[in-house]
């Protein structure tokens, strides 16, 4: 089975019906993506598939037809991504294991909406679940890397 | 408080963990040092000073802060108090938590462990403490917990650093042919300001830790602290925004194979019938094994990959044995009350003599009242998992969690190997919050290695288990009486408060043969040990012998008791007529540490000026870990629900090491302590936990959650904890907040059963 992977193609030999999510952390070794629920009730396991934020948990890897992009490809050329670079910033992550999903819900809400609203921010990261209650330090850090692409645009 | 007297009847209650550790190591004496276990692990070009500190000919400083790292931000802190002394940057220092070692035992951890508030200065409750912690050093025990790290690493860690550095510059004054009184360390250099030469500690490092190790140092004082004090970059925050692969669930070994466990859903109970064989056909399937530990009865599934594992443990046929317990929690919540309405329990305060108070009380001068709360699973967001080797002698574990001493302990028993041939390693963790304290997930992992030809195992339950087979905070109830003065100030108050013992049931899954003794003050603490001054003044544990298995959840006994003792001073004020706040005031007037956060929040919050309308606010406090915090919350009533707003807390640790991870925890415990009292709870039926996964035990989503102002104080002359305070007073908080806007007072947990949120 053929899947592209931030920008490379690799080959998997999966059952059709495994989860991506389990496809990309056992068999591809990116373990960026993360377990937390197995039911997309939680978002550890958001990546995007051509742009769109997706729990990788529930998607059957035969069923994906699109490029997948985990957090280990959002930072080009070992530049953090501004999303990064804001959570960086902002000393967001405590234990960090929802962290990956929640930048890569932030990243598709700031491809979508270039300045988003506080309920914007809200609506978009609802599904993503953070246990250690980072909530506040995650909506000023998207706020923040809203200011940083524009910078970089 | 206790008296004397009182205590001399009592036998302290140790904590099961170091009961159990004395029977492997209560050979230490009190005096002697550890061996250092760095000794034998270093690499080519290394050098190290003592257990805390390595460092490399090239200049590497590599500090071990040996406690878990599960997001409270402890391997920055520690680093950091070495990284003072020592007098390099923090950015200049690697971080690892190192092996499991005796020499990494907390003493603090234990310091509390009697049945002493923390207020208490008397004799008694200083010598307990030097004992306690004392008995921490002598069973070598490392452990991460009890909000303990930075205060038991406050003073070591700093020494570590300094006495390196004393060593170093020894050294390097005999490489220069110079006094040593004329050098001067900057960024790991040492300088020899009059002749302008200078050698870095990577130079001088093997020659200095053939020094004599000094017998005393002097730590630098607080205004000369250039890390201390102040909000330092995690060091782990790089790895954390790139999705680095540090966690337990990470781990990825050569020739690895994957795993999971399908364990009783009863607890106690065995399979009495069972079908492996559609499950060892399953595709990817190696093997499916009976596993019987003290945690539990079980399989293990053994396969090419982790969802292979994860459907054959699906497709396993299995009828279990029945409970040992009240089936449903109808009859659980009957036991508690049953334990109300019985025995007089252990009062771990009593203050005056409240038979009498009582006994002429009219009553329109009595507050009574009866709360209760449900078990509580503490779903940290990485399930439990660890992976596990077993070859040639050696069994290597990889785990995420928070008790490595006692890890290595239990797993070397069940592989059959010396504890000497067990290698520990502890990674990062996806939240903690106690659950990680236990040993299951290490076991289960070990277990399945012995199946595995020398082929190390990674075994990830699935969330179904990890909230179905966890170590659940108490249920517990509590009823409360008073009798109000004439100056509408409580003049007589009676607590009892009833759950499971905590410790009783460690102790039963980790060292069975061991029976607790004397009473188990988690299940009053948070309501016998606070800082208030009433005439009479009792507070009852009353233990409840209910088999499910119960264990640390972030705050343990304070995470109820904080809501039940301060609800009910709510219920006080509000039959007195008197503010709340007001009230808290008079009755801390005796600790004027209290009185300062009480009078912090109230400013920031502006309490005592006009809400605006459809909003109000409710205040608690807790004294616990150590640290002095004062919460409130402001509710507003929206078409959807009720909205908490904003949330305002004070908190005095004492000395705030980083106020800006200190900042996090706040936030992070009060989340968590509302999450809690948002909606969740653990129910049985038919003896199974009827929660399993996010859809019906869920935590506050980013949408719910309050916006914070924050105020950190350093007002009172002792250290306290940081990882657990905040989540005590925050149910508490709320609930007053709720009777407030609406007139309705609830006394059960979670509020959702009665109130729609937003």
């Amino acid at each position: 089975m053929r899947l592209t992977v931030n920008g490379t193609a690799i080959e998997i030999d999966a059952d059709p019906d495994m989860p991506l999510l389990w496809a990309l952390r056992d068999l591809a070794g990116i373990k960026g993506p993360k377990f937390g629920c197995g039911i997309a009730a939680c978002g550890a396991c958001t990546v995007l598939i051509d742009g769109q934020p997706v729990r990788s948990c529930s998607l059957p890897v035969g069923g994906v037809d699109g490029e997948v992009t985990t957090i280990e490809g959002i930072s080009a050329g070992g530049t953090l991504h501004p999303v990064q670079q804001a959570w960086l910033e902002e000393q967001v992550a405590q234990c960090g294991y929802c962290q990956a999903g929640q930048i890569m819900s932030a990243v598709a809400l700031l491809e979508a909406v270039a300045e988003p609203t506080d309920a914007e921010i809200d609506d978009a990261m609802a599904g993503n679940l953070c246990r250690c209650g980072t909530y506040p330090r995650i909506r000023a850090a998207i706020r923040k890397a809203v200011a940083l692409k524009l910078a970089r645009a | 408080m206790a008296s004397i007297g009182k205590i001399a009847r009592r036998t302290f209650l140790v904590g099961a963990a170091a009961i159990a550790g004395g029977v492997a190591v209560g050979y230490y004496y009190y005096r002697k040092p550890y061996p250092n276990p760095l000794d034998n692990e270093l690499a080519e070009g290394e050098t190290t000073f003592n257990p805390f500190v390595k460092i490399a000919a090239d200049n590497t400083i590599t500090v071990i802060a040996p406690r878990a790292e599960m997001g409270q931000g402890v391997a920055t802190s520690l680093a950091a108090l070495v990284a003072e002394e020592l007098d390099v940057p923090l950015e200049a220092v690697t971080v690892e938590h190192g092996p499991a070692s005796w020499a990494y035992f907390n003493s603090a951890m234990f310091a509390e462990g009697g049945p002493f508030a923390f207020y208490d200065e008397g004799m008694v409750a200083e010598l307990a403490r030097d004992a306690m912690g004392g008995l921490g050093k002598i069973l070598g025990l490392q452990g991460t917990g009890g909000s303990s790290s930075i205060r038991d690493g406050f003073d070591r860690m700093r020494e570590a650093g300094a006495a390196a550095r004393a060593m170093l510059v020894a050294a390097a004054a005999a490489r220069l042919d110079v006094p040593i009184a004329e050098l001067a360390t900057r960024d790991a250099t040492i300088h020899h300001l009059p002749s302008g030469r200078s050698v870095t500690y990577g130079d001088v490092a093997a020659a200095a830790a053939t020094m004599d190790v000094p017998a005393s140092v002097a730590l630098k004082d607080r205004k000369d602290w250039k890390i201390l004090g102040r909000a330092q970059k995690r060091i782990d925050m790089l790895a954390k925004v790139t999705g680095a692969p540090i966690f337990g669930i990470d781990v990825d070994l050569p020739d690895m194979l994957y795993g999971t466990v399908r364990m009783s859903p009863r607890f106690g109970a065995k399979p009495i019938r069972f079908d492996l064989s559609k499950a060892e056909k399953m595709p990817g399937v190696v093997k499916v094994v009976p596993i019987d530990t003290t945690y539990g009865a079980g399989f293990g599934v053994v396969a090419a990959n982790t969802w292979a594992a994860f459907r054959a443990a699906e497709a396993i046929d299995v009828e279990w044995g029945p409970s040992g317990y009240p089936a449903d929690s109808a009859a659980i919540a009957s036991a508690l009350r049953t334990a109300l309405d019985g025995g007089a329990g252990s009062a771990l305060r009593d203050d005056g003599d409240v038979d009498t108070a009582f006994a002429d009380a009219p009553r329109e001068r009595i507050v009574e009242a009866d709360y209760e709360v449900p078990y509580l699973a503490h779903a940290c967001m990485e399930p439990m998992n660890a992976t596990a080797r077993l070859k040639d002698g050696v069994l290597e574990l990889w785990s995420p969690n928070q008790m490595p001493t006692i890890t290595r302990q239990l797993c070397a028993g069940l592989a059959g190997v010396d504890q000497e041939k067990v290698k520990v390693h502890t990674t990062y963790m996806g939240g903690g919050f106690g659950r990680r304290g236990e040993m299951d997930f290490s076991m289960y992992a070990t277990l399945l290695a012995l199946e595995t030809d020398g082929r190390p195992v990674k075994v990830t339950w699935t969330r179904e288990e990890d909230i179905r087979h966890d170590v659940y905070r108490p249920a517990a109830a509590g009823r409360f009486r008073a009798r109000l003065g004439e100056d509408g100030m409580p003049a007589a108050v009676d607590m009892r408060i009833a759950a499971p013992s905590i410790v009783a049931s460690v102790l039963k899954r980790t060292f069975p043969s061991l029976s607790p003794v004397g009473p188990d003050k988690t299940i009053s603490e948070g309501a016998h040990d606070q800082p208030y001054s009433i005439p009479n003044y009792r507070v009852s544990a009353i233990p409840v012998d209910i088999s499910v298995p119960v264990g640390f959840w972030r705050s343990v006994g304070n995470s109820y008791n904080g809501f039940f003792h301060e609800c009910f001073l709510d219920e006080i004020a509000a039959a007195a007529k008197v503010d709340p706040v007001a009230m808290r005031r008079r009755l801390m007037a005796d600790y004027p540490a209290a009185v300062k956060v009480v009078d912090k929040v109230a400013e920031m919050a502006r309490w005592g000026e006009a809400v605006a309308p459809g909003r109000a606010r409710g205040f608690a406090f807790t004294l616990s870990f150590g640290a002095w915090v004062g919460e409130i919350v402001q509710v507003a009533d929206t078409p959807s629900g009720i909205r908490m707003e904003k949330m305002w807390i004070a908190a005095d640790v004492g000395t705030a090491i980083d106020p800006g991870i200190i900042e996090a925890q706040l936030i992070s415990g009060a989340v968590y302590g509302l999450s809690a009292a948002l909606g969740q709870e653990i129910t049985f039926a038919d003896g199974i936990v009827e929660q399993s996964n996010f859809h019906d035990y869920d935590a506050l989503r980013i949408p719910q959650c309050p916006e914070f102002e924050i105020a950190i104080l350093e007002n009172f002359h002792r250290m306290g904890g940081a990882g657990e305070i905040a989540t005590p007073p925050a149910p508490a908080a709320l609930a007053n907040a709720v009777f407030a806007l609406t007139g309705r007072r609830v006394r059960r947990l979670p509020l959702a059963g009665d109130f729609a949120f937003a």
